[in-house]
């Protein structure tokens, strides 16, 4: 028991109130003027670092894209600071590290952003580059954590977050290298090779 | 001192697989969820300033050239801590049905009337008292297809950011005494009768303004609250 006004579900019809782009389907011509919020588009002029794409589909317990989620994204900039208070550090730049994408049909998501750098974890010691997602679907009623990885990072063998995660299972964390710049991460929720979400 | 995120609250969310809602079925984790500390990255979440939103994006009611059909309504409210401070200057947005029971999303399929003067989206930032008000119309029950005849109750469905990523939260506000709360499978999602509640606005009659909308309150309590010195030894 505590105060909390409980979580619900985001229901199948969010799209045109949150996600980028959301207003396209009914309103091919932008009649009305909605100025986006929150977009899938994370870079900003001034940000530095490495430019990369970040790209994946989600799927049901059946293998079944999901075309009805809503993904987010929070991370560091390529230094590894949050444009946050809490994080003494905060950049003055205007990344702000924070992102939301639409699935396709295919359940297909995306996003622009800067990799980010490494930033503290437990204990002082750094933790590997990563990107905390947060999902949204019909059929959730309440959302779920995950965290992105990269490959080829000497970091994560000292990762104290994944390190907490079953060996067999890690690989669902960490995200494949498609070419430069472009990085896969296929979200399963349920099932064999279930990615895995955090209680946090 | 600062604000740390206890997970035991989280006991009158829903649970993820809730099989009366039949969707929940095949998009819920089967596996347990890996329990994790809160680190900087979990402490912390997107701040917003005040050119994401337009004047009037709180205001649903006049967003195209005539006024909506249906029944005018005050939606205000505080968003507060688990300590009930103020969550002040974070982004709120809101979505719904019109007041037939038709969202203007492509894929409903209601046989109800689209309201042209009504698209049925807001949003706004809480001020430096966490309170943030919309104006709007009563969005109607419509039919879906969890189970045969199943109707969701009256509801407006809201987006709250809080001090971290953490304190995100989705729900939906509900209307005092709908006759269709016992049907509703994500409604009861939430075990607890008293959480269940707490997603139920009440009536406001002393923000009701004469001849011209009923008022409803809808406070939002998200998680976060002050730490100990002795919670922090434990991050
Ligand atoms: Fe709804």
């Amino acid at each position: 028991m505590s105060d909390l006004t409980p979580s619900q579900t985001v229901g199948p019809f969010y799209a045109y109130g949150l996600t980028p782009k959301g207003r396209a389907h009914w309103d091919p011509d932008g009649t009305y003027s909605w100025k986006e919020t929150v977009g899938d588009n994370l870079i900003t002029p001034d940000a530095s670092g490495q430019k990369i794409h970040i790209t994946g589909v989600i799927r049901d317990g059946d293998g079944v894209p999901i075309p009805d989620a809503m993904l987010e994204i929070w991370q560091a900039d390529s230094q590894g600071r949050y444009a946050h208070p809490r994080d003494p550090r905060a950049p003055n730049a205007s990344f702000k590290g924070f992102g939301r994408s639409a699935c396709n049909k295919q359940g297909e998501f995306g996003f622009d952003t800067i990799k980010p750098g490494q930033v503290p974890g437990p204990n002082g010691k750094l933790q590997a580059p990563h990107v905390v997602v947060c999902i949204f679907s019909r059929g959730m009623l309440r959302q779920v954590y995950t965290r992105l990885y990269f490959p080829d990072e000497a970091a994560n063998a000292t990762d104290q977050i994944l390190a907490l995660v079953p060996e067999d299972r890690r690989h669902t964390l960490i995200a494949r290298k498609e070419k430069d710049g472009v990085y896969r991460f296929d979200i399963k929720v349920q099932g064999d090779d279930e990615t895995v979400f955090f209680e946090i | 001192m600062s604000l740390i995120y206890p997970t035991k609250g989280l006991i009158d969310y829903p649970k993820h697989l809730s099989p009366g809602y039949k969707s929940t079925i095949k998009r819920s984790p089967s596996k347990p969820l890996i329990v994790v500390p809160h680190t900087l990255s979990e402490l912390t979440g997107p701040v917003y300033g005040h050119n994401a939103i337009e004047e009037g994006d709180n205001d649903l009611t006049k967003m195209h050239k005539g006024e909506p059909l249906g029944e005018r309504i005050i939606v205000h409210g505080q968003i507060l801590d688990e300590d009930k401070r103020p969550v002040p200057e974070v982004l709120v947005e809101l979505w719904q049905a019109n007041a037939c029971g038709r969202y203007v999303h492509i894929v409903d399929q209601h046989p109800a009337p689209l309201d042209p003067n009504f698209t049925g989206a807001g949003r706004t930032l809480t001020d430096k008292n966490g309170y943030y008000k919309f104006v709007t119309i009563k969005p109607g029950a419509y039919p879906w297809g969890n189970h045969h005849n199943a109707w969701r109750p009256n509801h407006i469905h809201f987006s709250l950011f809080g001090h971290s990523f953490l304190s995100r939260l989705v729900t939906q506000m509900y209307f005092p005494g709908d006759y269709l709360f016992p049907f509703d499978p994500i409604f009861n999602s939430v075990p607890d009768e008293k959480a269940r509640n707490r997603m139920i606005a009440t009536f406001d009659l002393e923000n009701t303004v004469p001849e011209w909308a009923l008022a409803f309150r809808f406070d939002i309590v998200l998680r976060g609250r002050e730490g100990t010195p002795m919670d922090e030894e434990k991050h």
